[in-house]
């Protein structure tokens, strides 16, 4: 946060080199124009050096030479879901950093033709960054390029537009992807002391990324290490409470000897350590996957379940800041290979299409789940 | 009463004897592949996914029967839960009793909407409620802020009602099956339940007759929605866990089906709640058989649909042999 001090001092600056450049750069929205603007200036950055908070030097150099507050849109799939709730606190967490103008619109159902019309209307009102979170990479890419066209700055966060990438000029992935299937198969070997039967409750039988990690988990199995744990079943919730729990509760049944499951979707996880815990088996079979930890401290806490993944997703929201700001600057350029710096979370990496990977899964137990609200 | 028509009409006096035959057909079949179906842990699994579908059919199989629909009855069992669960989220310590009765009151509330709308306003009930399915679901978002409630977030003594462990029938299914009681003897016995099968047989000619069309649909969409809010009550406790997008998304189908299934005329004036009880069972049973009999997981949506259909189709089958019998015999 910045002191009054310190935006008067910047309003000065502001009006000085405005009379020598004079209103040259484009402008976002009539309105930001009167707000006060704080972006910092040449000459200005001593003053942000001296009253921003830590880990801010970085940002003066990022947002240096923007005459107007840029303004950024985050587009998540479907309002009011926490997960996005945790990406957008990382917008906010860099915005006090960077000192942006952020908003979020997003439709109330993650459809995948529904973010067209927010995607258009942020054209519309000028805005100079998008980042979305994209239902559909088919559905939302003509609106996106059109977008580029009118020299928006485009980044996905969470989901790519797979197969659609002239739709953005980056993107910003979880983790690893490839990561998951192993780290799921360490966290549960480590559970089950590294021996016996062990099933997977997935969502959807289509659903790309629950695939993409199974296979993974199953190759992972094939390293030797692993050869006293078998992979008996998987089956499919649909990530519904009453269809995950029903698959669940017939695991328990079909395979007496079960010693595990790994459940890696958030609403499937959820049943599953509730089946297992009401069942009272709660210390035979252990239940891990990627979840998140408001849906599970309660089960952790009692410890009906001791370990499980998932990223931060509020990192995601983070890095997006640094990016987008660095793009509308043009003090970031996305290349294969390049990278940037992204404030605490240091230097990022553009990856294969310009794909950036937030950070490494992060396990979640009892000393740390406290910390973790989404 | 009469001994003449021996057995036949003896069964023909029950709309449920068809379904019956395809439940005990569906039991048999999966326990032949799957013997383990018969295990008390898989039946209590049964008995505890099948009370909320079965205390919302009850108030369904009403609705149908007066020649109506309610699809809002998954949104307001979402809108309930969630209000459940914010009022114990704030009042850890409230009693579990009167938390039933925020779900019911919720419920009557948004179900004497309908009932204002389809009876008062004649909305059209499928677009009455087509509206309010969205509007409900909307007030979730709001009054959640599209946060959820989490098991943390509730008391012990609440999900306490869905554990098989502690009582061998888990309390909500003792619920439902009151409910079942209630509603079979309200539609049976009572004045106004047989009022609601003139109103689904001839709308006109009831009104005709003096039965008070109005208030009685009113009354069997406040009903809908009380049991509904009831059923709010008892996902809380069943799922300890409401997410504000996904609680009762979709389960209007699932109690359509059930009703219907249950030998309830989708074109009103016949139904009843022990045929709608079989009915929810059924389902109940096809979901577990499905699950543990290792069908191909790529086949289960299908095969679902499949014996709805298939079951619909025996069931009225039957009913048309046996409904002539007795005639024959009569």
């Amino acid at each position: 946060m910045f002191t009054r001090k310190s935006l008067l001092a910047f309003a000065g600056v502001l009006l000085v080199s405005g009379l020598f450049t004079g209103c040259d750069k484009k402008t976002p929205e009539a309105s930001s124009d009167k707000s006060t603007t704080t972006a910092p200036k040449e000459g200005g950055t001593t003053s942000t050096k001296e009253t921003a908070t830590a880990g801010v030097g970085k940002a003066a150099e990022v947002a240096r030479d923007a005459s107007k507050k840029i303004k950024i849109v985050y587009i998540p799939k479907n309002t009011g879901n926490v997960y996005f709730d945790s990406v957008i606190a990382g917008f906010k967490k860099a915005q006090g950093e960077l000192n942006f103008d952020f908003d979020v619109v997003a439709p109330a159902q993650a459809d995948a033709a529904a973010q067209i019309p927010f995607i258009k209307q942020q054209i519309q009102q000028k805005v100079d960054a998008i980042a979305i979170s994209p239902n559909s990479p088919d559905a939302v890419k003509p609106a996106l390029v059109e977008a580029l066209s009118k020299g928006i700055h485009v980044i996905t966060i969470d989901a790519d537009l797979t197969g659609n990438e002239e739709g953005r000029e980056a993107s910003i992935t979880p983790m690893d992807f490839s990561l998951v299937g192993k780290s799921q198969i360490d966290l549960i070997s480590e559970l089950v002391g590294g021996k016996g039967e062990i099933a997977i409750l997935s969502a959807t039988t289509d659903a790309p990324n629950q695939n993409f990690w199974i296979k993974g988990m199953k190759e992972t199995l094939k390293d030797p290490k692993y050869k006293d744990l078998q992979l008996v079943d998987t089956v499919y919730g649909n990530d519904q409470d009453q269809k995950s729990a029903t698959e669940a509760q017939a695991l328990l049944l079909k395979h007496p000897n079960l010693k595990g499951i790994i459940a890696p979707t958030s609403v499937g996880i959820v049943s599953a350590v509730r089946v297992v815990e009401a069942s009272g088996k709660a210390d035979k079979i252990a239940v891990t996957g990627l979840g998140m930890p408001n849906n599970l401290r309660k089960y952790v806490q009692t410890g009906s379940m001791k370990k499980f993944a998932l990223w931060n997703p509020a990192d995601m929201g983070y890095i997006g800041s640094y990016l987008l700001v660095g793009l509308v600057n043009g003090k970031i350029k996305p290349s294969v290979g390049g990278s940037f710096e992204a404030g605490s979370l240091k230097e990022r990496k553009f990856g294969e299409k310009n794909g950036i990977i937030a950070g490494p899964p992060l396990v979640f137990d009892k000393s740390n789940i406290d910390q973790y609200h989404f | 009463m009469t001994s003449k028509g021996g057995i036949v009409t003896f069964l023909a006096r029950f709309r449920e004897v068809g379904i019956l035959f395809f439940l005990a057909l569906i039991v048999v079949l999966t326990t032949l592949k799957a013997p383990r179906f018969l295990q008390w842990d898989n039946l209590s699994s049964i008995l505890l996914d099948v009370p909320l579908l079965i205390v919302i059919a009850m108030g369904m199989t009403m609705v149908i029967i007066s020649r109506n629909i309610d699809l809002s009855v998954g949104s307001m069992m979402g809108l309930s839960a969630m209000c459940v669960g914010m009022t114990l989220r704030a009042n850890p310590n409230l009693p579990i009793p009167l938390a039933m009765l925020v779900g019911i009151l919720v419920g009557v509330l948004l179900g004497s909407i309908n009932g204002t709308l389809i009876a008062f306003l004649r909305v059209p009930a499928i677009i009455a409620t087509l509206g309010t399915l969205s509007i409900y679901r909307g007030i979730i978002f709001i009054i959640s802020d599209g946060k959820s409630i989490n098991s943390q977030d509730l008391p012990d003594a609440l999900t306490f009602l869905a554990k098989p462990a502690l009582t061998k029938l888990p309390l909500i299914m003792v619920m439902a099956l009151v409910v079942v009681g209630l509603a079979h003897f309200f539609l049976r016995t009572q004045r106004t339940g047989r009022d609601i099968f003139a109103i689904g047989s001839n709308p006109n000619a009831a009104r005709l007759r003096g039965v008070p069309v109005n208030k009685t649909l009113f009354l069997v969409f406040l009903l809908t929605g009380a049991l509904s809010g009831l059923a709010g009550f008892m996902y809380t406790a069943r799922f300890a866990f409401v997410d504000p997008a996904q609680a009762g998304t979709g389960f209007e189908l699932s109690v359509i089906a059930a009703t219907v299934i249950g030998g309830t005329d989708i074109f009103g004036g016949a139904g009843s709640a022990l045929g709608t009880l079989l009915g929810c069972l059924l389902l109940g049973v096809i979901n577990n058989a499905l699950a543990i009999t290792e069908l191909n997981q790529m086949w289960q949506l299908a095969v679902y649909g499949a014996i709805i259909l298939i079951a619909v189709y025996t069931d009225s089958l039957i009913r048309g042999r046996l409904g002539k019998a007795e005639k024959e015999g009569a």
